[in-house]
């Protein structure tokens, strides 16, 4: 059963940014676009979530924050990056504290080009970003049954 | 006849030894044996009573009643002796003294006191009661020895007066027994007075000016409840119709013969267990060692108080006196478990919760069908076997952590498993479906609605608090800390065995409750009202389930396997040191701490206690005044 | 315990879970569509358990699902008890019995969020626990006995006598089902202040056990309050139940949260009231 695909949850962190792709992050999860039709909650829990949105780029402050985010989800997880600065740094990669996209910090899966990103292609990204989670979800179902037969085996 | 004569005057020994003996090891090996003598005994006592029924002893008692009446005015000089230099308005205690003092002699001389025919019986109940000062308190003896040796150190500024302390809880426990076998109205005075000056001594051991200061209230408070005592002395003596001092007698008589005396001794029985308006001195009386309060104020003393209300029930019911009686317990538990919720301090809460408790049996009193009794005896039982369990839990840890403070209990689970085990036992004991006090709470809530809705609505407001207040306590000692931490020191064998004896008592209470319902309870009812409720069995099938359940979780929890992957807790992302603490602005980093409700503004104690202390002033006063129109 | 008794319980035991997800389900769409949205299918909740089964479990401490299992465990002993048709008191006991081991996980784990949760949760506890038990006294009253069969067996509602004492318990029962203005303990939606209070340190397949729980108690709940139209027929009480439950569901959307303050003092005097002087009421009557 592909559940994976039926229920990601999500959860929001807004590194440093101009904010713009953080309001637009908000504006996909307004009633007018109605994620939870998909099955889509926002959590702002990462130990309830399964899909990490990262908006604006990776600094000195945040680093530490969001790798903490990143380590307290559940696998399976995925990690989006929405937006010019989570891809690279953005206007802000040369910066003195900033140390690049969302990828100087967590594994990024899946990037959602724009400055700002607009909603619609927000809901694209992780719309595209589930399909990544169900491969994830089967394929670590695949190690535990490998894991329990060589167990068995060993027995 | 022996063994009664036997269980008051046995204690005196050891008493005795104690003061004379120099040598501390004998005088512990003294404290234990006649410890286990005192807790074989009443084991035995009851043995025969379950075979043989209630007896009642004929005694030719002229001697002893001269003998008691020089003791009381020896204790009156000393309580005079030592009330010299107080303050003048705290005169009213010695003023009291001399009322007290004054009665008594016009009471012995003025020859109207009736005779009585037979001044000693044990019936079950009294052997309920027996069995709880001579298995409890016994341990709590046993207890005292290492716990007061620890005391010392910890408090090197308090001068040690060991042999003080043991002759005069022996002394206590003498009288304990004096009060549960005494059929003479004026025996059961005698006893309760002693009561009353032990418990003086005791809260004043350690002689610091708190200690004086809750000594005197208590002396103060306890007092005067003595004088509804001597008015139902003096009641019968000058006005009464037949007048009589057999306790028996005087419940067979009803409520129109005996409804004065009746409210008079359940004004007495008011103060000493510490009802509204009476509460002030038990939780002052916190400051007293440890064992004191297990053993006086909560599991024997106290419970002195609500034995004679019990054991008057059948007079109140279905009186005005019984309404109002019923009305000061239900107030009283709504009110002190309202306190308790604002308390840090353990054995504060403690004590509200014990004056709560009690109150809810004095509700039970008051109503009297045969129904609330029961509920109200097995009360009785199961709050003395899980309180004093709890107050002896307390002791130690307070020396381990050094505090009484609840939140210091954090993590007690990890760091001494032990210790918080037997605290979670006790508590769920208080508060917890399937333990006693719940068993209790669901028989008296089944009596309460037949005869009393009202009273029954105050039941259910008082419980919630109480829920809460026990919760968040275990929630404390639940919670595991993120740094390692080590509460140290060794406990005694002593005090082990206490504790071990009292948690096995609290978990056994809950699985052989039927029977001892069957054995004791029953025909304690039985014995008061030529009838008895029966035990639903359906409910004892289910309470016994949910034992089961209990049980068997941690079991399966250890087999079953349950793949996890350790995280820190949830800190908003900003947490380091593994969730210890978390890093605030400017990088600064701050320590996770966190504390429970206490609510004290909400429920404000001093407010709660002013009101509660009013009304039930009031109701309590009209008991009395209603009694004698 | 008789055979229909054991057949009661059973249909609970399997039953609930698929009845609790259902209406879980339709309240996502009820409230969705509150809001102008078309909202997620009917079997969502299905499928997020589903998923959350499949996660991967972090914990704090490995106490933490052992507190879990004694919630879902009595929370089966309540709901077994009262659907075999048993001690209605009892049922009441277990339940509170399941709160405590809740906010016990909760406290075990000793997170900020989790604690407040637990806190809130023993708040809201000490606030709904007098309506409950009159509740319970209430059915007493009016037909003379604790156990459920029993009341089922009255010949006329005890709504007739008792509406103070209903509309006290369906008070308390927007606690009980952790809807707005009371859902001070779990906050609801994620993203909000507490983040999901007691709840926030669990996941993955101790999440799900969580939400299968409440699908439990919103079931044991709503049988609740059949009972006090029993003697109509089974499928008009079922329905009116359901009705209770979208009128909470209209409760929790348009109200915002209160404090716990509101929380404690609207429940108790709703409790005495409403509840109590509806006993009194019915006392002096008789």
């Amino acid at each position: 059963m592909s559940l994976f695909k039926k229920s990601p949850w999500l959860l929001h962190y807004n590194c440093s940014s101009c904010n713009g792709c953080d309001i637009e992050v908000l504006a996909a999860l307004t009633p007018m676009y109605d994620l939870e039709r998909f099955g889509i909650i926002n959590t702002g829990n990462p130990k309830h979530a399964d899909v990490l949105l990262v908006t604006g780029s990776v600094n000195d402050q945040n680093l530490e924050v969001i790798r903490s985010l990143y380590a307290q989800m559940p696998d399976p997880k995925v990690v989006v990056g929405v937006g010019i600065c989570a891809l690279s740094g953005g206007i802000f990669a040369q910066c003195y504290n900033v140390h690049g996209g969302a990828a100087a910090a967590v594994p990024v899966d899946l990037y959602v080009p724009g400055c700002a990103a607009r909603p619609e292609s927000i809901i694209d990204g992780v719309i595209k970003a589930v399909e990544i989670l169900q491969q994830k979800a089967d394929a670590m179902r695949g190690r535990r049954r490998t894991a329990t037969a060589a167990a068995r085996e060993a027995a | 006849m022996e063994l009664l004569l036997f269980l008051i005057l046995f204690p005196l020994l050891p008493a005795g030894l104690i003061v004379l003996i120099p040598h501390f090891t004998t005088r512990k090996i003294v404290a234990r044996s006649s410890a286990a003598i005192m807790a074989a005994t009443s084991i035995w006592l009851a043995w025969r009573c379950l075979v043989g029924g209630p007896e009642y002893f004929h005694l030719e008692a002229g001697t002893i009643d001269a003998t008691m009446f020089g003791l009381e005015i020896l204790i009156a000089a000393y309580l005079l002796y030592r009330c010299r230099g107080l303050p003048p308005r705290r005169l009213w205690i010695p003023a009291l003294v001399v009322v007290q003092l004054l009665a008594m002699v016009g009471l012995e001389f003025g020859g109207q006191l009736p005779h009585v025919d037979r001044p000693l019986y044990a019936d079950h109940f009294s052997v309920i009661m027996a069995l709880i000062i001579g298995i409890i308190g016994s341990l709590t003896a046993v207890y005292s020895i290492g716990y007061m040796t620890e005391y010392h150190n910890h408090h090197p500024e308090i001068p040690v007066r060991r042999r003080r302390f043991f002759f005069t809880v022996f002394v206590f426990l003498s009288a304990m027994f004096g009060i549960v076998f005494s059929n003479s109205l004026s025996w059961l005075f005698f006893f309760w007075e002693v009561t009353t000056v032990c418990s003086f001594v005791l809260i004043g051991y350690a002689r610091t000016e708190e200690a004086k200061f809750s000594s005197f209230h208590a002396l103060g408070l306890n007092l005067l409840g003595g004088i509804g005592f001597l008015m139902a002395i003096g009641f019968e003596a000058y006005f009464a119709g037949e007048p009589t001092l057999d306790v028996d007698r005087l419940i067979a008589a009803g409520p129109a013969l005996a409804m004065v005396p009746a409210a008079g001794i359940a004004f007495a029985g008011l103060a000493k267990a510490a009802q509204l308006p009476f509460s002030r001195w038990l939780l002052s009386a916190m400051v007293a060692p440890t064992p004191v309060s297990a053993l006086l104020h909560s599991s024997t003393m106290v419970k002195a108080g609500v034995f004679v209300l019990v054991k008057f029930a059948p007079v109140f019911r279905g009186t005005t006196e019984g309404l109002l009686l019923a009305l000061v317990g239900g107030i009283t538990f709504l009110v002190t478990s309202l306190v308790a919720v604002s308390q840090n301090n353990a054995k504060r809460v403690l004590g509200c919760s014990t004056v709560a408790n009690l109150g809810l049996v004095g509700m039970c009193a008051g109503v009297g069908t045969p129904e609330t009794v029961w509920a109200a005896v097995l009360l009785i039982i199961f709050h003395a076997v899980a309180k004093a369990l709890l107050f002896l839990g307390v002791g130690p840890i307070e020396h381990r952590i050094g505090s009484r403070n609840i939140e210091l209990m954090e993590g007690l689970i990890t760091t001494r498993p032990a210790l918080g085990a037997i605290m979670i036992i006790g508590i769920c004991g208080m508060f917890l479906a399937p333990f006693g006090m719940l068993i209790s709470k669901y028989a008296a809530l089944k009596a309460l609605m037949d005869s009393n809705v009202l009273l029954a609505g105050l039941l259910a407001f008082g419980s919630a608090p109480t829920l809460f207040f026990w919760a968040k306590w275990m929630g404390k000692i639940v919670s595991i800390p993120h740094r390692p931490s080590d509460v140290v020191g060794p406990i005694s064998l002593d005090k082990w065995v206490a504790l071990g004896t009292l948690a096995l008592g609290t978990l056994g209470a809950c699985v052989f409750f039927p029977w001892a319902a069957r054995w004791f309870v029953e025909p304690c009812v039985r014995h008061a009202y030529g009838a008895t409720p029966g035990l639903a069995t359906g409910g004892t099938a289910v309470m016994v389930g949910m034992l089961l359940v209990l049980f068997l979780l941690p079991l399966l929890y250890v087999v079953l396997p349950v793949p996890a992957v350790r995280a820190e807790g949830y800190l908003a992302g900003i947490g380091v040191e593994r969730g210890a603490a978390f890093r605030g602005a400017m990088g600064k980093v701050h320590e996770v701490d966190m504390r429970n409700y206490y609510l004290s503004s909400f429920f404000d104690e001093h407010v709660l206690m002013r009101w509660g202390i009013r009304v039930c002033a009031a109701l309590a006063f009209a008991m009395v005044v209603v009694s004698w129109i | 315990m008789d055979m229909t008794g054991v057949g009661g319980a059973l249909l609970f035991l399997i039953g609930a879970p698929f009845a609790g997800g259902l209406l879980a389900g339709a309240d996502r769409i009820v409230t969705a569509r509150m809001q102008g949205r078309i909202g997620p299918p009917l079997l969502q909740p299905f499928y997020d358990v589903g998923k959350l089964f499949q996660k991967s479990r972090l914990v704090v401490n490995p106490f933490q699902p052992f507190y879990l299992w004694g919630f879902l465990a009595f929370l089966l002993v309540a709901g077994a008890l009262f659907f075999s048709g048993g001690d209605l008191l009892l049922t009441v006991f277990a339940l509170a019995v399941a709160g405590v081991f809740l906010a016990l996980g909760a406290f075990s784990a000793n997170t900020p969020y989790s604690h407040i949760g637990a806190e809130r949760e023993l708040l809201q506890m000490m606030a709904y626990e007098p309506m409950l038990l009159i509740a319970v006294l209430g059915l007493y009253q009016s037909t003379g006995s604790f156990l459920v069969r029993d009341i089922l067996g009255s010949d006329r509602p005890p709504l007739v006598e008792l509406p103070g004492v209903f509309l006290g318990f369906l008070f308390i029962l927007t606690i009980k089902l952790r809807k707005s203005p009371f859902d001070l303990s779990t906050s609801h939606h994620g993203h909000q202040e507490v983040v999901k209070g007691i709840t926030t340190d669990y996941s993955g397949p101790d999440l799900a056990l969580i939400e299968v729980a409440h699908w439990y108690e919103n079931v044991l709940l709503l049988g609740f309050v059949c009972l006090f139209f029993v003697p109509l027929h089974p499928a008009l009480g079922i329905a009116l139940a359901i009705a209770t439950y979208l009128l909470e569901v209209f409760v929790d959307n348009t109200h915002a949260r209160l404090r716990w303050q509101h929380t404690v003092k609207l429940s108790w005097w709703t409790g005495a009231a409403l509840g109590l002087a509806n006993l009194a009421i019915l006392d002096l009557i008789r």
